[in-house]
């Protein structure tokens, strides 16, 4: 799985930060998401696919393998 | 009791169905799915019609909640522009408008609101209210600097587009039946501060008014006025008073109907009919309380939550959520958690316009149950969430956060 965000569409919700700390975080100034882990390890893959789905921006994007 | 379900049929094709019909096939669901709706679009984002697309800084294929492969890939058939006029839960059959009928082994009710209109103001050129695509392009045409907008009603949807037509150089008068502007959805001191932000930016503010009548000449508009007698001028009119469930196909299915679709803890209405999103009225065990929320993140985290509780309903788990919201006006972000509506206290500890920063606590009884923020970092917001989401007494909750 590859993760990707367009950080200009994010609303700096922060649930993909709720969801799945070890891949997302935020901004300190504005909130916008910060992508910490663009390759996570399988058992991470579940909690980003509903990083991407619950995305009020639609801003994350995967490719899954 | 687990039911055969091969056909699950989504009425509501906005981002409570949509999130609804993803779910569904990523826990593993391989039956059809239909998911009908009564916009001709592919499922589109309503946030941005009142910020970006209005502005012109987003074209309308920008809305689009999920590309075109990503659609087909859900295996869906799709019945869009076709609005459901009726429901028999004991044939178990939706009825749509061109006399169709969809079965179902299990309904979600995604239907949404629409937008609560004035009486008088049907088909009067120039008055506007804000839900859908068009209505937002039709406004959009008419945005032009030096050209006279008066918006009834500064709730969020009014509060912003008075900022997106401030920054198109358009006159704003924004007209509020109550004492302080978005006071009922967020009270009265937060109220107060976004109202200094709209004195900045030369909106004009009118509390305490009540339109009484859609001023016209000829077929257009040309004012409102008030109870006092007063008629404010207007090149266009938009009415933003709130929004009105879409349950009239509802009317005979025996389901119960008061203000939203009445669902509970699961989200379920009757067996094998659940509720998502904006029309969807819960019990939420988180705040023990009946909600129906009408932010954009809930209806993705319910359709979630359905779609877990009508494939598994062996292990299904009420739906528990801290509601969030947001909204951006002019340069600020404001964002809360919680359940601020109803609230007995409305605690101020940060406000300063000019430093852009805002937070308020809220109480109900003796637990803090919200948090409404601006220019606030994000860790810090996430830990007011936690705070809430742990029912957090008052008290403790001021200790913790003031220490912090």
């Amino acid at each position: 799985m590859k993760v990707s965000v367009a950080a200009a569409k994010c609303v700096a919700a922060g649930q993909c930060v709720l969801l799945a700390p070890e891949v997302f975080d935020q901004r300190d100034e504005d909130g916008v998401v910060v992508l910490l882990d663009e390759t996570p390890g399988p058992e991470l893959h579940d909690a980003v696919r509903e990083s991407a789905m619950v995305c009020p921006a639609a801003a994350i994007h995967l490719a899954e393998s | 009791m687990s039911r055969v379900v091969n056909q699950i049929t989504i009425v509501g094709a906005s981002a409570g169905g949509l999130a609804t019909a993803e779910a569904l096939r990523r826990v593993g669901y391989g039956g059809a799915i239909t998911l009908v709706g009564d916009e001709p679009q592919l499922p589109y984002d309503r946030p941005p019609l009142s910020k970006q697309l209005l502005a012109g800084q987003w074209t309308p294929g920008q809305l689009a909640l999920r590309p075109e492969a990503d659609i087909d890939a859900l295996r869906l058939e799709l019945r869009l522009g076709v609005p459901a006029t009726g429901l028999d839960t004991a044939l178990q059959v939706v009825k749509l408008a061109d006399d169709t009928c969809v079965p179902y082994d299990a309904l979600i009710v995604a239907t949404g609101v629409r937008a609560r209109c004035v009486p008088d103001a049907d088909g009067v050129a120039g008055v506007h209210t804000l839900r859908t695509l068009p209505d937002a392009l039709g406004l959009k045409e008419r945005l032009r600097p030096g050209r006279h907008l008066v918006i009834v009603g500064a709730g969020f949807v009014g509060a912003e587009v008075a900022a997106t037509a401030r920054a198109l150089g358009v006159e704003v008068t924004l007209l509020e039946s109550g004492p302080v502007p978005l006071a009922p959805a967020v009270g009265e001191e937060a109220g107060r501060f976004l109202t200094g932000l709209h004195h900045e930016h030369g909106v004009h503010i009118h509390t305490g008014a009540a339109v009484t009548e859609i001023v016209r000449i000829g077929g257009g508009v040309a004012g409102v006025r008030l109870a006092d007698g007063t008629v404010v001028p207007a090149d266009d009119v938009l009415v933003a008073i709130g929004s009105v469930p879409n349950t009239e196909w509802l009317a005979r299915s025996g389901l119960t109907v008061a203000g939203g679709l009445v669902c509970d803890a699961y989200c379920m209405a009757a067996p094998g009919v659940y509720g998502v999103g904006d029309v969807a009225c819960w019990h939420n065990p988180l705040f023990g309380t009946a909600m129906r929320v009408e932010h954009r993140t809930n209806a993705a985290e319910q359709g979630l939550a359905v779609a877990r509780n009508l494939l598994d309903p062996d292990h299904r788990r009420p739906f528990a959520p801290v509601p969030y919201f947001w909204s951006d006006q002019y340069d600020i972000k404001v964002q809360a958690y919680g359940h601020l509506r109803d609230h007995d206290e409305a605690l101020v500890l940060d406000a300063d316009l000019k430093g852009r920063q805002l937070l308020v606590a809220y109480r109900k009884n003796d637990r803090l149950v919200g948090v409404l923020a601006a220019g606030q970092t994000p860790k810090t917001l996430r830990a007011w969430r936690a705070l809430i989401a742990v029912r957090t007494p008052w008290a403790a909750a001021l200790t913790n956060t003031t220490a912090a």
